[in-house]
C-alpha cells in the first residue's frame, strides 16, 4: 500500500518549491512534515534519513530522497513527464538546467547584502529577459507546439511556468516581449491540476521573505 | 557513421573534467576544441551553438548539448553508466548531486579572496570528511560490493574516483580514516580505461595555476 510522498522541509519555497509544483502539477497528492524549529531539524538529522544532512527530502516509493534534482528527475521520470527518449530528455535537462541557474538567483535574492538589493534585482531581470526567455519563447515559436518538448506536457514546462511567476513576482510585467511565453502561460493557467495549485489554501508557499530570518534560525546560518 | 564527440571548453578542468572523466572511463575517444582567447569564445557564441551562451558544450549525437549535468547524464545513459532502473538511477543521481556540490567547491577554490585560501581548504577538506566521503564509504561497507550501485560501474564511480582524487591533491592522505574508498580508488585505478586517462600525455587536464586561471578569466572576461 503506498502512502502519499511526503516532502520535509521549511515553510518556504527555497529548494523544495519545485518538487511541490511537479507533483502538483502531475496531479499527485503530497503531504508535507514542515520544519519549524531547530531542534526540528536536528531530529530530522538525527533519525539518520538524510544522506548529507542536508534537506529538501522526500519519503517516496521506501526511498528517502535528497539532492534537489535527485528528487524533481525521480518524479519526473515516474509519472512520465521526462520525455520519451534521449534526445528528448537531453533538451529536457538543458531547458531545466538554466531555469534552475536562474531560480537559484532568485532564491538567494532575499539573502542579498543590504544595500545591494536593486543590483541583484537588476541582474536578475537582465538574466531572465536576454539569457533564458529567449531561449524558450524561440523554441516555442520554431515548433509552434504547446509544450517546450516532444508535443506533450513535461518537467520542462512545469520548471518554465513556476520560473515565470516568480520572476513576474519580481517585475509584473518581465513578459512584455515574449508574446510566445505569454501563449503559454496562459494555457498553463487552464491546466486542472495548475488551477488548484495557483489557488489559496493549496500546498504552494508564500514568496521567501527578504532576510530569510525564519530560516536562518532552523538551519542556524547567518 | 559515427563521429567522436567533440568538447568545447578552455585548456583546464572546470566544469568539463568531469565530462572528460565519463567519456574516458567509458571507453569513448574524444576530440576537443580548446578555446584560447576571448576572440574564440566570442565566436563560438557567434556560432549560435550555445543555447546558454555559455560552456561547456558537447557536439554528440547531432546534439549540442550544454549544461554540465545534461551532458553529463546524456552520457551516462548512452553507455549505460546510469543503473538500470528508476531506484538505481535515484541512488546513483543522490551520490553524483553530493559529489558535484564537493567539486563545486573545489572548482572555486582557485578564486577565493586573498588572504582566505586557508580557511577555504579547510573547510573543502571538512565537509569531504565529514559530510561526503563517509557517505560512500557507508556505501561501500554496507554491500560489500565493488561499486557504489548495483554491482555494476556506474556514473557515480567515476565521479566519485574524479573527487576523491581532486582533494587527494588539496591534502594527500585525505582517506586515511576511509579503507573502503582506498580499495575502491585502488581497484578503480586498475581499469584500462582509467590507466589510460591517468597517463602523462592524455586529455586528462592539470589541477589549475595561477597561469591557468588567468587564462580563464582572460577567455570568459571575468574577475
Amino acid at each position: 500500500m503506498s502512502g502519499k510522498p511526503i516532502l520535509h522541509y521549511f515553510n518556504g519555497r527555497g529548494r523544495m518549491e519545485s518538487v511541490r509544483w511537479l507533483l502538483a502539477a502531475a496531479g499527485v497528492e503530497f503531504e508535507e512534515k514542515l520544519l519549524k524549529s531547530a531542534e526540528d531539524f536536528d531530529n530530522l538529522i538525527k533519525s539518520g534519513n538524510l544522506m548529507y544532512q542536508q534537506v529538501p527530502m522526500v519519503e517516496i516509493d521506501g526511498l528517502n530522497l535528497v539532492q534537489t534534482r535527485a528528487i524533481l528527475k525521480y518524479i519526473a521520470a515516474k509519472y512520465n513527464l521526462y520525455g520519451k527518449d534521449l534526445k528528448e530528455k537531453a533538451l529536457i535537462d538543458m531547458y531545466v538546467e538554466g531555469m534552475r541557474d536562474l531560480n537559484e538567483m532568485i532564491m538567494y535574492y532575499p539573502l542579498c547584502y543590504p544595500g545591494e538589493e536593486e543590483k541583484n534585482l537588476n541582474f536578475i531581470l537582465e538574466r531572465a529577459t536576454e539569457r533564458f526567455f529567449p531561449v524558450y519563447e524561440k523554441a516555442l515559436k520554431s515548433h509552434g507546439k504547446n509544450y517546450l518538448v516532444g508535443n506533450q506536457m513535461s518537467w520542462a514546462d512545469i520548471q518554465l511556468f513556476e520560473t515565470i511567476l516568480m520572476v513576474e513576482e519580481l517585475k509584473s510585467d518581465i513578459l512584455s516581449a515574449f508574446p510566445k511565453l505569454q501563449e503559454f502561460k496562459a494555457r498553463m493557467s487552464k491546466l486542472p491540476s495548475i488551477q488548484k495549485f495557483l489557488k489559496p489554501g493549496s500546498q504552494r508557499k508564500e514568496m521567501d521573505p527578504m532576510g530569510l530570518e525564519e530560516v536562518k534560525k532552523i538551519f542556524k546560518v547567518d
